[in-house]
Order: C-alpha cells, then sequence, then structure tokens
C-alpha cells in the first residue's frame, strides 16, 4: 500500500511527456520536501507531545510530595499536641478521687503543675455527673457554674471524651476545652474540663515555614477556621472553598481559590477530632520551573522544526538541481545522438544519389564530349560552331552537376570522424560553397580575408565544417537582404589559430548572448532546435579550441573560433 | 612508346560510357579494348596483357579492387588506373596500396586522363 502510495506521489520521477517542464521540478521539491518534513517533524512532534506531559507530571509530583509530606507532619503535630492534653486531663481524671479534685487547693496545685509541664491550659475544672461545676482553678470565677444542658456534657457523659471546636466563649479569645469523663469502682463518675488556649497551633503552622503566597489553617468539618489564615479570613470565619471530599491520609487537589488563583489545595481530616489541616499553595510559584522547561522545550522544538525545513529545503533544492542538469545532459545527448544520425542518413542518402547519377553522369559526359571531338575533326560539318557551342554548354552543365555530387559525396563523407592535416582556409571555403547561392540570393556580401600562410592544422574536417556552417547559418539568418558578413582566418601564435565571423546583423541582447551556448535555447520560436550553438559549442570544445562570441544590438555579432595546431593532442589532454 | 602502340584496356559496366570513352581514345590515337565486368576482364588481359588498364572500382559480380589484385598477380608491370563514382577516397586510397598507379573521379576531364595515361606510360614503372 504504501509502494503505491509512494509511487503515485513520485510518479514525476519516473519521467513522462514533459520531464523538463520546471513545473514538474517545483512539485518534486515540494513533495520531497513535504515527506522529508512530514517524516522527521512528525516523531519530533509526537516526542515533544510526550515529553510535554511527562515533564509536566514529573514537575507535578516532585512539587505535591514535599507539600503532602509537611502536611502529614503538620497534622501529626497537631495530633499530638491534642493527645498529650487529652491524656493528661485523663490522666487527671483517674489518678485523683472526687473529693480530693473537689478540693480547689488540690485542682489549683495539680493546675500549676500542669501548666508548668504543659503549656496552652487556661483552666481546669471538675464537673460532676450532674453537670454542675465543683471546683475550678484558673483565671475566672466560674465556680457553680451549670453545664447540664450543654451538649459537650451529654457528649462527654455518652462518649466518655470530648475535644470542642475553637471558640471564643466567655473569655474573648480562641480556646477549646477537653473533657474527660471517669467513673470509679462505685459508679459514681465526673468529668475533668480543661481550656486550652489555641495559640500554640499558629506555631504549629508558622513551623510549616510557608512561602509567603501560600497559607495553611485548621478547619472544622463545616469549614469554620480554628486558626487564622492569610487569605482565607479570620478564625472562626468560614473559608471561601468547599470542603473536599473527606481523606485521612494527605490528599492533593488542584483548584482555583476565590481570588481566582491557580492552587495546590492540600487536606487531610483528623480521624478522632473534627479537625481538618489544610495548606494551600500557589500553583504560579511552584510552576515557574516547569514554565522555564516549557520554554526551553518549545524553542528546541520551533529550532529543529526549522533547521529540518532548513537543511529539507537545501538539500532536495540541491537534489533537484543535480537530476535536472543530469537529465538536461541526458536530453541533450539523446538529441544529439538523434541530430547526429538524421545528420548520417541525410549523408547516406546524398552518397547514394550522387553515386547514381555520378555513373550516367559519366557517360552523358563522354558522349558530349565525343560530340565536340568529332565536330573539331570535321572543318566542314554544317552549323559546326552552333553545334560546338552546344556541347560545350552541354560539358559545362555536366561539371556543375559534378561540382553538386561531389559537394554531396563530401558532406556524406563528413559523417565519419577522423582527424587528418588539413588547411582551415580550405575547409572554410568548401562550407562557404554550399551558402553561395543563398548568400547570392539575397544579396548578402561574404568578405573573406583569409590569412593564406596558415599552417595545416590536425583536426576533423567534417565537424569543422558543421560548425562554420552553423554559425555561418546564424549569420545570414541575422543580416537583413543585402547585409554583409567577414569571414577573417588568422595565427594567433604557432599552436593556434583563428576564425572570426562579423556580421551587420540585428544582434543580440546581453541576456540572450548570456544563453546562447545553453541548449533548447533559441531565439527563433517554433523553427529552431536551440541545439545549433550548443552542438557548434561541444564539437569546438570536442576539438580542444574555444568560442566566443561578442555582439551589439543592432551593430552585429562577432563570433570568433579558436583552433588549435592539433585537436587530438588538446582532445586528449 | 608511341602512343599507337599502347595497348589499353577499359573496364566499366556501364556499356554507353565505355564505349564512347574508348572511340574518344581512338580518336586522339589510342587503340583501346573494352570489358563490361571483371571476369571478362581477366580473360581479356589474359589473352594479351595489356600496358595500361582503366578499372572502375565499383563492378557488378567481381569487384574492381580484386581485379586490381588478380592483374597485379598475373602482370606486375600493368599500369592500372582506377575510376571511382564514390566520392570515399577510402577504395582510392586502398587501391593506391594495391598498386595502382592514380584514381580519377567521375566524370571525367578527358583532357586529365589522358595526362595521366602519358603520365603511366612515361614512368618507369
Amino acid at each position: 500500500m504504501f509502494k503505491t502510495i509512494f509511487r503515485h506521489s513520485f510518479k514525476d520521477l519516473h519521467g513522462g511527456e514533459d520531464i523538463l517542464s520546471p513545473e514538474r521540478y517545483q512539485s518534486l521539491r515540494r513533495k520531497i520536501v513535504g515527506l522529508m518534513a512530514v517524516v522527521s517533524v512528525a516523531p519530533l512532534l509526537l516526542m515533544a507531545v510526550i515529553n510535554y506531559y511527562e515533564y509536566r507530571t514529573a514537575v507535578s509530583r516532585e512539587i505535591q510530595n514535599p507539600l503532602r509530606i509537611l502536611l502529614s507532619k503538620t497534622k501529626n503535630s497537631f495530633e499530638l499536641f491534642l493527645a498529650e492534653r487529652t491524656s493528661t486531663v485523663s490522666f487527671i481524671a483517674s489518678a485523683y478521687p472526687f473529693e480530693e479534685l473537689a478540693r480547689e487547693k488540690t485542682l489549683r496545685h495539680i493546675f500549676t503543675v500542669m501548666s508548668q509541664v504543659f503549656d496552652g491550659f487556661v483552666d481546669l475544672s471538675l464537673v460532676d455527673e450532674n453537670g454542675i461545676q465543683v471546683s475550678y482553678a484558673g483565671p475566672y470565677a466560674l465556680a457553680g457554674k451549670n453545664y447540664a444542658d450543654q451538649s459537650w456534657f451529654n457528649h462527654v457523659k455518652v462518649r466518655g471524651k470530648y475535644i470542642s471546636d475553637v471558640f471564643l466563649g466567655f473569655r474573648h479569645f480562641p480556646h477549646m476545652v477537653i473533657a474527660v469523663r471517669h467513673m470509679d469502682e462505685t459508679g459514681r463518675s465526673w468529668v475533668v474540663r480543661a481550656t486550652i488556649d489555641t495559640t500554640p497551633f499558629d506555631r504549629l503552622i508558622a513551623a510549616m515555614s510557608l512561602e509567603p503566597d501560600s497559607d495553611a489553617f485548621l478547619l472544622n468539618k463545616e469549614g469554620i477556621l480554628q486558626t487564622n489564615s492569610n487569605y482565607y479570613g479570620k478564625i472562626l470565619e468560614r473559608i471561601p472553598l468547599p470542603m473536599p471530599p473527606q481523606a485521612y491520609e494527605a490528599r492533593l487537589l488542584e483548584t482555583q481559590d476565590p481570588q481566582g488563583r491557580d492552587v495546590y489545595l492540600a487536606y487531610s481530616y483528623f480521624p478522632d477530632t473534627d479537625f481538618v489541616l489544610m495548606a494551600v499553595k500557589p500553583r504560579s510559584s511552584v510552576l515557574k520551573a516547569w514554565y522555564m522547561v516549557k520554554g526551553d522545550l518549545l524553542f528546541i522544538f520551533v529550532l529543529g522544526v526549522s533547521a529540518i525545513f532548513f537543511v529539507a529545503y537545501k538539500m532536495t533544492g540541491l537534489l533537484i538541481k543535480r537530476m535536472r542538469e543530469s537529465e538536461e545532459r541526458r536530453e541533450l545527448a539523446f538529441r544529439q545522438v538523434e541530430h547526429a544520425q538524421k545528420l548520417s542518413s541525410i549523408g547516406r542518402l546524398a552518397a547514394g544519389v550522387a553515386h547514381e547519377i555520378n555513373n550516367p553522369l559519366a557517360a552523358i559526359n563522354e558522349k558530349a564530349g565525343l560530340m565536340k571531338d568529332l565536330l573539331g575533326l570535321r572543318p566542314d560539318f554544317p552549323d559546326r560552331e552552333k553545334f560546338i557551342t552546344l556541347a560545350d554548354a552541354i560539358l559545362k552543365s555536366i561539371r556543375r552537376c559534378r561540382d553538386i555530387t561531389h559537394r554531396m559525396l563530401g558532406f556524406a563523407r563528413r559523417m565519419d570522424v577522423s582527424f587528418e592535416e588539413l588547411d582551415i582556409n580550405e575547409v572554410l571555403n568548401d562550407t562557404l560553397s554550399f551558402l553561395e547561392q543563398e548568400a547570392k540570393h539575397r544579396g548578402v556580401a561574404i568578405d573573406c580575408e583569409l590569412d593564406e600562410h596558415l599552417p595545416r592544422i590536425l583536426s576533423d574536417r567534417g565537424q569543422l565544417q558543421q560548425v562554420f556552417l552553423n554559425i555561418l547559418n546564424n549569420a545570414l539568418a541575422a543580416v537583413p537582404d543585402g547585409g554583409k558578413i567577414q569571414v577573417k582566418t588568422g595565427k594567433i601564435d604557432w599552436e593556434s589559430q583563428f576564425i572570426s565571423f562579423q556580421d551587420n546583423g540585428c544582434g543580440m541582447s546581453q541576456e540572450t548572448l548570456e544563453h546562447i551556448f545553453e541548449p533548447f535555447f533559441t531565439t527563433k520560436k517554433g523553427t529552431g532546435t536551440g541545439l545549433g550553438l550548443s552542438i557548434t559549442y561541444g564539437i569546438v570544445k570536442k576539438l580542444g579550441g574555444d568560442i566566443s562570441v561578442k555582439s551589439k544590438i543592432g551593430e552585429g555579432t562577432l563570433f570568433t573560433v579558436y583552433l588549435p595546431k592539433s585537436a587530438r593532442k588538446e582532445a586528449a589532454s | 612508346m608511341e602512343r599507337k602502340d599502347w595497348n589499353v584496356l577499359l573496364v566499366d559496366d556501364e556499356h554507353e560510357f565505355v564505349t564512347t570513352l574508348s572511340e574518344r581514345l581512338a580518336l586522339r590515337g589510342i587503340a583501346s579494348r573494352v570489358a563490361f565486368d571483371g571476369e571478362s576482364a581477366l580473360r581479356e588481359v589474359a589473352d594479351s596483357p595489356p600496358h595500361l588498364v582503366i578499372l572502375d572500382v565499383m563492378l557488378p559480380g567481381m569487384k574492381g579492387l580484386d581485379v586490381l589484385r588478380g592483374i597485379k598477380a598475373g602482370y606486375p608491370d600493368t599500369r592500372v588506373i582506377l575510376l571511382t563514382g564514390h566520392g570515399t577516397t577510402k577504395n582510392g586510397i586502398e587501391g593506391m596500396k594495391l598498386g595502382a598507379f592514380d584514381y580519377m573521379i567521375k566524370p571525367l576531364d578527358i583532357d586529365v586522363l589522358i595526362e595521366k595515361m602519358n603520365d603511366a606510360m612515361g614512368s618507369g614503372r
């Protein structure tokens, strides 16, 4: 399936009708860049996303765990605090008989000792089973008070132990009550009640040493604050947060507080009492590190993707360029072969025709010659002069035919690539004879300024004729009727000579000049193959020479061909 | 040697050409026999070894160059001028290597031919 998709998408790779069109390379380039980008960006993206979530979870855990542990520890401190005080009260209730405790002096002594050992005790009182306060030790004169109707008394009567919520009570500072019931062997029961100042709670919370933007506080199960909170109200006020579900181990919630801050809410319910300990930490502060990491992650991702795109684009560009060049070269080679084959078949045809015509032509030549011979022997032949003129005319025509057939044979001979010693002027004259008729017809003057003392060079006659023919054809196409073409040959030094072709034709723009030796570049739209000068260039290079061109619009063009003394030596090196 | 004593053989499959050429040579005082193919040419040579053979390289049947070889094998003193209707000088050069005196491309200029014949007969070969 992938193979099919791939082949379908990249069918441009496998050639086609118009394989050299720029659109094809554009689309191929787009596809390759796209594929490379998808193949490399997709895993990168996936990895970035996975990393993002993994890392976020890890960072959250890193931040949540300490908070949870801190909360548990503080909760333990609270429990310890309460348990110590409860045990003390319980110990007092059970260690002394009712009569002892009922005596104010004894109770005050016990209270004093107790206050020295444990801080926070405010007062201590003994309440009998009917709820009447029997004795009291403490700063307030509360003896004889009846607690029978109060709920805590009923609670302690049933449960044996009671720890109250924090309240302000008569004394107008936050405190709480711990009450413990004791029953002696006779079945008589009494309650020892202690009031505790809750200032130590603040100390316990301060021990958590939270950051300024964080908060921790104690609540009861109804959500009433039992200690002051930095952000969520004073003691005995209701916190503006919903109570989280009950849990006795430290739990952590992600929520939003009334100020609109995203916060971590850590909490834990106390198993034996009504209290709940809560700590609030804003997420923004704890996630600062995470945001930094996120930024880095994004930066690396963007950088990576840009790098991938850049490299993919550049590489593909290079690849496509190479591919295009090689395809163009291949195409050029094909066309050259095609061209050469065409020329060679024309050559064979020409040779065949020339040969077939040469034999009858030879016969006609001999007949006409014989006629002339016979006329020469008969001075008395009637109209002798007239017949001699006629025979001469026939012989002249035969000579013209012979020139043509010889030229055709010469054209055929050009197909064979072979190096021989030749005279450039002679080759040039041969070539010019091909174009004489056209030039004469159009009134174009071809001036030759040939250096008669040129040394012979080793080169390929046929190829050179093609070079000269191509350049001269272009010159003829460029000049107007009645124009002028000047051909010069000369020696540069012992090793090389030049042949120049100057016309006074239409000339070429700088832009055209830059492209004229490129294959398929043509200004003769529709009629030219765009191969003439590229083949010319190829041949000259093959023969170890060089070609240069100068042109000015409206003034004409100058082609100069440079040839080495020995093409074979140059070509080999 | 006088022209009238020359023993010349013309070999070409083009009847009109070769007979007319023979006639023209006769007008110039050179007697010649004609042959239209390689086999009869070799027979003529055997009958009376000629001084000079004018031989077309493109013959039906036996090739001109084979005829040349045959002549040179039996009569090395016989001079041969090759004629070719074909443009390639390859046959000509090969013929020269085989011992031909010269070669010419058809159609011929009779004066040039006579000149070459004089050269051939005058040369010491």
